[in-house]
C-alpha cells in the first residue's frame, strides 16, 4: 500500500470519483489492497486427501484483520512521515497533497487512527467473505466487480450506449458521458449483477456442460449457430464503438497478432526470442518503402495488398537470417542474441547510414490505405475487419500446425534437442522452420500497423513491444489461442481504456506477471498441455503426492477461474 | 555371424579418434557390427562409451577415421541422414520427451517415417510392452523407471531400425527390470534387429551379446566372442567382479 501510494497513483487516481460524490478512485484502490490482503490471510488452506479441512471461522476474520492493520499502520507510518519530514526531495510524489488525500483531510494523529481501523476492517472483510457460502461469495464479489468495471471504464461504456443510442442509459447511471457513477446508478449495478451471479451459480450446470451433453448433430448446429451470432457481434463493434475504442482494439489486433506468432516460436519450440520486434520492424518496413511515394531510394508505389507476398518473403529471409547463427545455441544465450539482434534491428532503421533507403529517424510517411477491390480502409473502424481475419488467419495456422509433423518435431526439440535429432528430427530446419512461420505472423502485423498509420518511424520498434509481446503469451498462457487473445486484451485495451492507469502500464505488468507466476504459472487460459506439465511438475516434487496428481489438477483450475 | 566377407558390416568404425576440444576421447577405434548381430560395447566410467555412440549416430564428427553405414563413408551425413538410413538410439536415462503423451513419443519416433503404415508398428510395440498400450495417454514423466524403458524402446522400435543403439540399458533401474530389459533386448535381436549395446553391467550384457569390445580409455584393448570375454582372466580381474 506504501508503494501504490509512493508511487503517486493514488494522487492520479484521486480526481476520478469511482461513485460520485462519495468514493474516490484513490481511496477505493488503496483500501481494495488491504482487502486482498485479508483475502489472502483468510484464505483456507488447501485440503488434502486424507487431512480433515480446516473449519473457516473467527480466526480467520481475525487474521485477515491483522493483514490489513499491518498494512494500514504502514500506512499511518508513511502520512506521519510525509508530514513530519518534508520527503518531496528524494520521493517527489509524496507532497502534501497526498497527505490530504490519505488522512481524510483530518490531524495526524486522528487520521493514522482512522487508516488503521479502516484498513483493518477491510482486511477482516476480505477475510469473512471465505466464511460466506460459495453463492452468496461469488455473487457479492461479482456485482462488487461489476461496479467497479462500469465505473472504472466510464468511457468504455458511455460510448457502447452512446453508439446503441441509449443516451437516457448514461444520463441515468453516470453523471454525463465519461463521468463516474451516481449512487442511484451503482446501486442499480450493484442489485442487477448480484441477481445475475445468484442466478448463474444456482444453475446445475453451465452452458458448456449442456452443449457439452447435447448429441452430436445438435451440438454442431449450436456451434455454428454461436459462431454466426459472435460473428455478426464483431460485424457490428466498430460502429457502435466509435473510433476511440477501434483504435485500442486494432492495436490489441496487431499485437494478438504477434503474439500468436510468437506463440509458435516460445511456445512450440521453446526458442524464447526476445528480439521479436524485428520481424514486426520487417513486416512494417517492407511494405513502407514499396508503398509509399515517399519512400527514399525506391518507390514502385504498389498498394498495401500487393506488398503482402513481399512482406512475406522479407519476413522469411529476416527469420533466416536471425536464426541460422543460433542454430546451436539453447535457452538463455539464445535468448540474449536475439535481444542483440532486435536492438541491431532498430538501430539499422535509425542510421545515417541506412537513412538513404529507411529514412533515417525521419521515417516513411505517407503509405496508403489498405485497398481491396473497391473497398478502402482508412479508419479505425474499417481497420478491425482486415486485421480480425489476420487474427483469424494466424489462429487457424496455430491450430493447424500443433497437430501436424512440424509441431511435433518442434514440440520434441523444445523438450529434449539431442534425443530428437536422435528421432530424425532435422534441428536445423525445425528451427529455422519456428523462426520463420513466426517472422512471417509479426510481419502481417507490422504491414497491418504501417498501412493503418501511414507511416513508420524506428523508435517505434522498440524493445519494449518484444517484451510486450513476451508478457501476453505468457499471461494469456502458452500455446493456448483462446489465452493469447485474452492475454492481448487484458495487456493491451485495458491499460488504453483506463486513462490513468496508462502511466503505470508497465507497473501493473509487473506486478501481474509476479502475481500469474505465483498463483497460475500456466496463464490465464492455458492450453491443456502445459497446465498438466506445471502441476504434475509440482506436484510429483512429493513423489507420493503423484497418485493424487488428477484431483490436484481438477481443484487447481477453478479456482483462478473467476 | 556372416564375418566371411560378402556383405559389408551394417555399421562401422574404422580408425576413429575424436576430439573433444584439446581433449583426445577415442584413439584409433575399429568397430564393426555386421546384420543380426547383438554386439556390446563395455568400459568404465570416462572411458569414451558414450563418445563412440556420439560419433557412430553423427553428433560428433571424427577427427580422422571414418564412419561407414553399410559399407558406405557416412562422415558427411546429418544425425537425421543416419537416423533415416536406419540408425536409431535408446538414449542413456531413457530420456523420454517427459511433458508429451506415451502416445506421441511413439509417433515421433516414427517421425521420419510416411505415417501410413503405423497401426502395424503400435501393434508390435504392445504386444511387446503391454503396459505401454494402457499408458497410452498419459504423461511420458508420470510413468515408473521400468515403464519409462519400455516407451524408450517402443519409441526406438517406431523408426522400424536396422541398427539399434542401445545406451546404458541398466541404468538407473532396478535389477529384476534389468534382467527384464534384456530380455527384452534379445528378443528384439532376435526378431532380426542389430543390436550394439554400449554398457558398464559386463555381465549382464556379455549374457546375451554374441560378440564385445572392450574400451579403456579410449582404446579398444580387447575384442572377442561373449565366451572367451567371460573366459578371459584380464577381462574377469577388470569387470566382472572376479578377485
Amino acid at each position: 500500500m506504501v508503494l501504490v501510494a509512493a508511487t503517486g497513483m493514488v494522487a492520479t487516481f484521486q480526481p476520478r470519483l469511482v461513485i460520485d460524490p462519495i468514493v474516490p478512485l484513490g481511496i477505493l484502490f488503496l483500501y481494495l489492497l488491504a482487502f486482498a490482503f485479508g483475502w489472502m490471510a483468510g484464505q483456507p488452506p488447501a485440503t488434502l486427501e486424507g487431512y480433515e479441512p480446516a473449519t473457516a471461522g473467527s480466526r480467520n476474520v481475525l487474521a485477515g484483520a491483522l493483514a490489513g492493520l499491518l498494512g494500514g499502520l504502514c500506512l499511518g507510518l508513511l502520512l506521519i512521515a510525509i508530514t513530519v519530514f518534508d520527503l518531496r526531495g528524494v520521493f517527489i510524489n509524496m507532497s502534501p497533497e497526498l497527505a490530504e488525500i490519505l488522512g481524510f483531510g483530518l490531524p495526524v494523529a486522528a487520521a493514522v487512527f482512522v487508516i488503521a481501523v479502516a484498513s483493518a476492517f477491510m482486511g477482516a472483510l476480505g477475510a469473512g467473505v471465505h466464511l460466506l457460502s460459495r453463492r452468496v461469495r461469488r455473487a457479492l464479489i461479482g456485482a462488487l466487480t461489476a461496479v467497479i468495471v462500469f465505473s472504472v471504464l466510464t468511457d468504455l461504456f458511455g460510448q457502447l450506449f452512446a453508439g446503441l443510442s441509449l443516451e437516457p442509459v448514461i444520463d441515468f447511471l453516470y453523471t454525463g458521458r465519461g463521468g463516474a457513477l451516481t449512487i442511484i446508478g451503482s446501486v442499480v449495478i450493484f442489485g442487477a449483477f448480484i441477481v445475475l451471479f445468484w442466478w448463474m451459480e444456482g444453475r446445475d450446470s453451465t452452458l458448456r456442460q449442456r452443449v457439452q451433453a447435447m448429441p452430436k448433430g445438435q451440438r454442431s448446429r449450436w456451434q455454428i449457430g454461436a459462431a454466426l451470432i459472435i460473428l455478426v457481434i464483431l460485424y457490428f463493434v466498430p460502429r457502435i464503438m466509435g473510433p476511440f475504442v477501434s483504435q485500442i482494439l486494432v492495436t490489441a489486433g496487431i499485437y494478438l497478432l504477434m503474439a500468436l506468432g510468437l506463440n509458435i516460436v516460445v511456445g512450440y519450440a521453446g526458442l524464447l526470442d526476445l528480439g521479436y520486434v524485428a520481424f514486426f520492424a520487417v513486416g512494417a518496413y517492407t511494405t513502407a518503402i514499396l508503398t509509399s511515394p515517399q519512400s527514399p531510394a525506391f518507390n514502385p508505389e504498389i498498394s498495401v495488398l500487393a506488398s503482402l507476398p513481399f512482406v512475406m518473403v522479407a519476413a522469411a529471409i529476416a527469420g533466416i537470417l536471425v536464426a541460422t547463427p543460433v542454430i546451436r545455441m539453447r535457452g538463455d544465450y539464445l535468448a540474449i542474441v536475439t535481444l542483440g539482434f532486435g536492438e541491431i534491428a532498430r538501430i539499422l532503421l535509425n542510421s545515417e547510414w541506412l537513412a538513404p533507403v529507411f529514412g533515417g529517424a525521419q521515417g516513411i510517411t505517407n503509405i496508403p490505405d489498405l485497398q481491396i477491390g473497391p473497398l478502402t480502409f482508412s479508419t479505425p473502424q474499417d481497420y478491425f475487419y482486415p486485421i480480425f481475419l489476420f487474427v483469424l488467419l494466424a489462429a487457424y495456422v496455430t491450430f493447424a500446425l500443433q497437430k501436424s509433423r512440424w509441431g511435433r518435431a518442434w514440440m520434441a526439440m523444445r523438450e529434449d534437442e539431442s534425443v530428437a535429432e536422435a528421432m530424425g528430427v532435422n534441428i536445423v530446419t525445425a528451427k529455422l522452420s519456428a523462426f520463420v512461420v513466426g517472422a512471417i505472423l509479426a510481419s502481417f502485423g507490422g504491414s497491418l500497423f504501417a498501412a493503418q498509420i501511414g507511416s513508420v518511424f524506428p523508435h517505434t520498434f522498440d524493445i519494449v513491444v518484444s517484451i510486450t509481446v513476451l508478457v501476453i503469451i505468457i499471461v494469456g498462457g502458452m500455446g493456448s489461442v483462446p489465452g493469447v487473445t485474452l492475454g492481448a486484451l487484458v495487456l493491451i485495451v485495458l491499460p488504453n481504456l483506463l486513462r490513468e492507469f496508462s502511466e503505470y502500464q508497465f507497473l501493473f505488468y509487473g506486478v501481474l506477471l509476479i502475481v500469474m507466476m505465483l498463483k497460475r504459472p500456466e496463464g490465464f487460459i492455458p492450453s491443456k498441455r502445459r497446465a498438466q506439465e506445471l502441476h504434475t511438475e509440482e506436484l510429483s516434487q512429493d513423489a507420493w503426492l503423484e497418485i493424487y496428481g488428477e484431483k490436484g489438477q481438477a481443484e487447481q483450475v477453478p479456482e483462478g477461474a473467476v | 555371424m556372416t564375418t566371411n566377407g560378402a556383405p559389408p558390416p551394417v555399421l562401422s568404425l574404422k580408425g576413429v579418434n575424436t576430439h573433444y576440444g584439446a581433449a583426445h576421447i577415442l584413439k584409433d577405434v575399429d568397430i564393426d557390427i555386421h546384420a543380426g548381430e547383438m554386439v556390446c560395447l563395455l568400459g568404465g566410467n570416462a572411458s569414451g562409451k558414450t563418445t563412440t555412440l556420439k560419433t557412430m549416430l553423427g553428433y560428433l564428427r571424427p577427427s580422422s577415421g571414418t564412419v561407414y553405414m553399410d559399407g558406405e563413408n557416412v562422415n558427411g551425413w546429418s544425425t537425421a541422414q543416419r537416423v533415416g538410413h536406419g540408425l536409431t538410439m535408446v538414449p542413456e536415462n531413457r530420456r523420454l520427451f517427459k511433458r508429451m503423451t506415451v502416445k506421441e513419443n511413439l509417433e515421433i519416433g516414427a517421425y521420419l517415417r510416411q505415417s501410413d503404415d503405423l497401426d502395424a508398428d503400435y501393434e508390435r510395440v504392445f504386444e511387446m510392452f503391454p503396459r505401454v498400450k494402457e499408458r497410452l495417454t498419459q504423461k511420458a514423466g508420470t510413468l515408473s523407471g521400468g515403464e519409462q524403458q519400455m516407451v524408450a524402446m517402443g519409441r526406438a522400435l517406431m523408426a522400424q531400425p536396422k541398427v539399434l543403439l542401445m545406451d546404458e540399458p541398466s541404468m538407473g533401474l532396478a535389477p529384476v527390470l534389468v534382467a527384464q530389459n534384456f530380455e527384452i533386448i534379445e528378443q528384439i535381436n532376435k526378431a532380426g534387429v542389430t543390436v550394439f549395446v554400449v554398457e558398464q553391467n559386463a555381465n549382464m550384457a556379455l549374457s546375451i551379446a554374441d560378440r564385445g569390445y572392450v574400451l579403456q580409455t579410449g582404446k579398444i584393448v580387447l575384442d572377442d566372442t561373449s565366451q572367451a570375454l567371460l573366459a578371459n582372466p584380464q577381462m574377469r580381474a577388470a569387470y566382472l567382479g572376479d578377485v
